[in-house]
C-alpha cells in the first residue's frame, strides 16, 4: 500500500482495483474457513439430481446448526464426475466432506484411502434394513466405506400386444422374437451394445444369471470360468440372431429408448426411467407396454440383474469427519429416500420405504424391482473395476463377433494385467 | 512472429551471377581463429543476460520430466498405495509390447503426416495470396486468420454438432451414417479440423519466409526467361527453405501431441486415440502414474527424436538464430 503509483491513481481506478481485487480473494476466504460463527460447512459433491437441494435444505433444518451442508453439483457426465473427485482427492483437497460415489467407484476410493471408514453408530444404522445387495456395493475388504443412497436395476419391457407370457430365458426371447418377425410384426430386442458401460452391465447380468465368475471372490484374480464363457456364448446367440436393431453394437440407454418408443420393438431391456417418459411421450404406447424380471439363462434359474446407484461416502481429507457422517446419513435416510424416489425417480435402497403408498403411483413395477434387488448381481467388486471395465467393453464390442473360448482367454489375461496395474487402458 | 534466418549470403551471390541461386549453406561451423577481447566480454555479457531465463526453464521442465522418468520406472496406481515398488523397464515393456499403444502411435503418425503436408501446401497457397494481394490487405490475413485465434475446444465442438446427423448440416450434407462413429470417417474428421486449425498458423510462418525473398532477384530471374513455376521453384523456394523448415518443425512438434480436436470429437472410440489420448486415459482416468508417465516419456523421446532430425538433417535453424552467422 505505499507504493507510491498506487497513491496517484484516480479514485474510480482505485475503486474499481479493489473490488476487483475482493472478488479474487472472496471465493478463497469462502473455501478456507469453516463456516460462519462455528457451523462447520459440509461441502456435498454429488452428481445433478433435480430436487436434491430440497434434500440438503431439510437436512440443515433438522441439523439445527449443527452443520450445514453445501450442495456442490458435479458434473452430468459419470467420466467427468469422477475425474474430479479423484483429481482433487489425489491432491489431498480438504475442501470436499460428503461424496457422491457410484457402487463401481466405493472399492477403489476405499483401496486409495480417500474415504474413511464407516464405524459405530453410523455404521449400525446405514445397514439397519438397507438391501444386501446396494449393501455389498459400499464394502471392501469387509469394512463398510459407503452409505448406499439410491440403487437401480434394468427390467424387460414388453409389448403385451404381441407378446402374452414375459419369455423366462434369453433363448425363449429370441425364438419369440423370431417368430414375430416372421409374421412381419414389430419383433426386434433392444437394449444397450455400444463399446461402453452398459455393455459390461449387460455381460455381467449374463454372466451372473448362468452361474458364472468373472472375478475370484476376494477380487484378486480373474477367473472366467465355465459360466462365464456361456454368458459370452449367449450375448453372441443374441447379437447374431437377427432380431436385435441394426444400431445395437452402438446403443447406449437413450437412443434404446427412443427406439422402443418409436414402436420398433417387442422386448426393451433398459432402466426404469423408460416408463414414465414412455407414457409422457405416448400413452397409447405406454397402455401396451408391461414389465417383467430380466431373462434367465437357464429355465430353471432365475436372473440375476446387476445393480447400479450410488454410494455416500467421506473425504479423507474431510476436516469435520463427524459432522459428515451424520449429514450423509441424513441425505440418505428413509424420508429423504422416498423422497428422492418419488421426484427424481432414483429406487430406495432401504426395503421398508418400498412399502409406502406413496410409492405406488411412482412406481407400479416397485415389486418386480424389489424382487430382483433382492437376487442382484453386483458388478466385480475390486479398486481395478475402472479398468476392467474398460477393456472388458474393449474386448466385448461388438458382440457379434465374440468367440466365446477365445474371448474368455483374451477377457481373463486382460482383467489379471488390470488388476496388477500393468494393463494399459485404450 | 519474425524468421530471422536469412541467408544474407544468397543475395550478393544471386545478383552477382544474375541466376536463381541456391543460397549458400551455412552450417553453423564457427570459425577457429580466437577471439578477440572485445568479442569474448561480449559473448560473456550474452550468457549472463540469458541466464536467468535459462535457469527458470530449467527449474520449470527439468524437474517435471526428471519426475516423470522416475515415476515410469515405478508400479505406481493409486489405487494400490501399498504395493508401489521400482520396477525397473518392466513399464516400458508393457507399453511397447502393448496393441493400444502402438495403435495409437500409427494413428498419431498418419494424422501428423497428412496434416503437416497438407497443411504446408495451403499453408503456401494462402501466404502467396496474403503477401501478394494488394486490395484490402489487412482484412484479408485478419480473415484468413480467424481459424487460428479460435479456441480449439470450441472449434472441435462446432465441428463435432456439425457432423451429429440430425443437427449437423455436414453430416445430412454429406452422408446418411454418423461419421463421428466409424473409424475412417472419425480420423478424416479430425484431420480435416486439425488443417482448417492450424493452416493459417502455416501461412503465417510462410508469409514470413516470402518477405525475405527480394524483389530484385525475381525480376532478375524472369528477366533471364524464368516461368512463374521456375521463379516459384528456383528462387522462392531456396531463399525461403529455413522459414519453410522452421514452420515445417514447430507444426510437426504441434500435430504429434494433437490431443484436443480428438478429446472433443472422438474422446478416442474406434480407436482413433493419439498417443497423448492415451496418456491421459491412463494418467487421469486410469490413475496408474507409472503406465501413464511411461507414455509420457516415450511421447517426449518421439518428438525429441524429431526435432533432432529436423535440426541435424534438414538443417533447420533454431529459430531466432541467424544461421551461424556470427558476429
Amino acid at each position: 500500500m505505499t507504493d507510491p503509483a498506487r497513491r496517484r491513481r484516480r479514485p474510480a481506478v482505485r475503486a474499481v482495483a479493489t473490488a476487483a481485487a475482493l472478488t479474487l480473494v472472496a471465493p478463497l476466504a469462502a473455501c478456507g474457513s469453516g463456516g460462519d460463527g462455528g457451523t462447520p460447512t459440509i461441502n456435498l459433491y454429488y452428481p445433478p439430481e433435480q430436487n436434491m437441494q430440497k434434500v440438503v435444505d431439510d437436512c440443515n433444518a433438522e441439523a439445527g446448526g449443527r452443520y450445514k451442508i453445501a450442495y456442490r453439483v458435479l458434473p452430468r457426465q459419470a467420466d467427468d464426475q469422477r475425474v474430479q473427485l479423484v483429481r482433487r482427492l489425489a491432491a489431498e483437497d480438504t475442501g470436499m466432506d460428503v461424496l457422491g460415489l457410484d457402487v463401481t467407484w466405493t472399492q477403489e476410493f476405499a483401496s486409495a484411502d480417500w474415504i474413511r471408514e464407516w464405524t459405530g453408530q453410523d455404521k449400525a444404522e446405514v445397514e439397519q434394513g438397507t438391501l444386501a445387495g446396494p449393501l455389498d456395493t459400499a464394502r471392501y475388504q469387509g469394512k463398510l466405506y459407503g452409505a448406499p443412497k439410491h440403487t437401480n436395476v434394468q427390467l424387460l419391457w414388453y409389448r403385451t400386444d404381441l407378446v402374452q407370457q414375459p419369455p423366462k430365458t434369453w433363448d425363449d426371447m429370441i425364438s419369440a422374437a423370431q417368430e414375430l418377425k416372421g409374421q412381419g410384426k414389430p419383433y426386434q430386442f433392444l437394449t444397450m451394445g455400444a463399446q461402453y458401460e452398459g455393455l459390461v452391465v449387460l455381460y455381467n447380468t449374463l454372466a451372473a444369471s448362468a452361474g458364472g465368475k468373472i472375478l475370484s471372490d476376494d477380487g484378486k484374480q480373474a477367473v472366467m470360468d465355465e459360466g462365464a464363457v456361456r454368458a459370452l456364448d449367449q450375448l453372441k446367440r443374441l447379437a447374431t440372431a437377427g432380431v436385435t436393431s441394426p444400431s445395437f453394437s452402438n446403443a447406449t440407454e437413450d437412443p434404446v429408448r427412443l427406439e422402443f418408443q418409436a414402436g420398433n420393438g417387442a422386448f426393451q431391456v433398459n432402466w426404469p426411467f423408460v416408463y414414465p417418459a414412455l407414457q409422457e411421450a405416448d400413452p397409447e404406447l405406454a397402455k401396451k407396454v408391461k414389465w417383467a424380471r430380466v431373462p434367465g439363462v437357464d429355465a430353471d434359474t432365475p436372473s440375476k440383474v446387476t445393480i447400479g446407484g450410488a454410494n455416500m461416502a467421506v473425504s479423507a481429507y474431510s476436516k469435520h469427519p463427524e459432522e459428515s457422517f451424520e449429514a450423509a446419513r441424513c441425505l440418505r435416510n428413509a424420508k429423504n429416500q422416498k423422497f428422492s424416489a418419488v421426484k427424481d425417480g432414483v429406487p430406495p435402497t432401504i426395503e421398508k420405504v418400498y412399502d409406502d403408498p406413496e410409492m405406488d403411483e411412482a412406481y407400479p413395477m416397485k415389486e418386480t424391482i424389489l424382487e430382483e434387488l433382492k437376487e442382484p448381481a453386483t458388478r466385480p467388486l475390486t479398486p481395478a473395476y475402472q479398468s476392467i471395465s474398460t477393456v472388458m467393453s474393449a474386448i466385448l464390442s461388438p458382440p457379434a463377433d465374440i468367440r466365446p473360448e477365445q474371448t474368455a482367454d483374451e477377457l481373463r489375461d486382460a482383467i489379471a494385467d488390470a488388476l496388477e496395474s500393468k494393463g494399459v487402458l485404450p | 512472429m519474425s524468421v530471422n534466418a536469412t541467408p544474407a549470403g544468397a543475395r550478393v551471390a544471386a545478383e552477382e551471377s544474375g541466376k536463381p541461386a541456391v543460397p549458400a549453406q551455412h552450417s553453423g561451423r564457427r570459425s577457429k581463429a580466437p577471439l578477440s577481447e572485445n568479442k569474448k566480454a561480449e559473448r560473456k555479457l550474452g550468457w549472463l543476460l540469458c541466464a536467468p531465463a535459462a535457469l527458470v526453464m530449467v527449474l520449470v521442465t527439468a524437474y517435471p520430466i526428471i519426475y516423470s522418468v522416475w515415476l515410469s520406472l515405478q508400479r505406481f496406481d493409486l489405487r494400490f498405495p501399498d504395493e508401489r515398488k521400482f520396477v525397473g523397464l518392466e513399464n516400458y515393456v508393457t507399453v511397447l509390447t502393448n496393441g493400444f499403444w502402438w495403435t495409437a502411435f500409427g494413428v498419431t503418425a498418419l494424422i501428423t503426416v497428412v496434416t503437416v503436408v497438407v497443411e504446408l501446401v495451403l499453408g503456401m497457397g494462402l501466404a502467396l495470396i496474403m503477401h501478394r494481394t494488394l486490395v484490402g490487405r489487412g482484412i484479408v490475413r485478419t480473415a484468413a486468420l480467424i481459424p487460428y485465434g479460435i479456441v480449439t475446444v470450441v472449434a472441435a465442438f462446432s465441428w463435432r454438432y456439425a457432423w451429429t446427423p440430425g443437427t449437423g448440416y455436414l453430416a445430412n450434407l454429406f452422408s446418411d451414417g454418423a461419421p463421428l462413429t466409424e473409424r475412417a470417417s472419425s480420423l478424416a474428421i479430425i484431420m480435416l479440423a486439425e488443417i482448417w486449425k492450424t493452416t493459417p498458423f502455416m501461412a503465417l510462418l510462410l508469409m514470413a519466409g516470402l518477405a525475405l525473398v527480394p524483389e530484385d532477384l525475381l525480376k532478375a530471374a524472369s528477366t533471364d526467361g524464368a516461368t512463374a513455376w521456375q521463379r516459384f521453384t528456383k528462387v522462392m523456394l531456396p531463399v525461403m527453405k529455413p522459414a519453410i523448415l522452421v514452420a515445417l518443425l514447430f507444426r510437426t512438434l504441434d500435430a504429434f501431441r494433437v490431443f484436443d480436436n480428438i478429446f472433443v470429437l472422438t474422446a478416442g472410440g474406434n480407436e482413433t486415440s493419439s498417443v497423448s489420448m492415451l496418456a491421459y486415459n491412463n494418467l487421469i482416468r486410469g490413475l496408474n502414474l507409472g503406465i501413464g508417465s511411461t507414455m509420457s516419456v516415450l511421447i517426449f523421446l518421439t518428438v525429441a527424436v524429431i526435432a533432432f532430425v529436423f535440426v541435424k538433417l534438414f538443417g533447420t535453424a533454431a529459430p531466432g538464430s541467424d544461421e551461424g552467422e556470427r558476429r
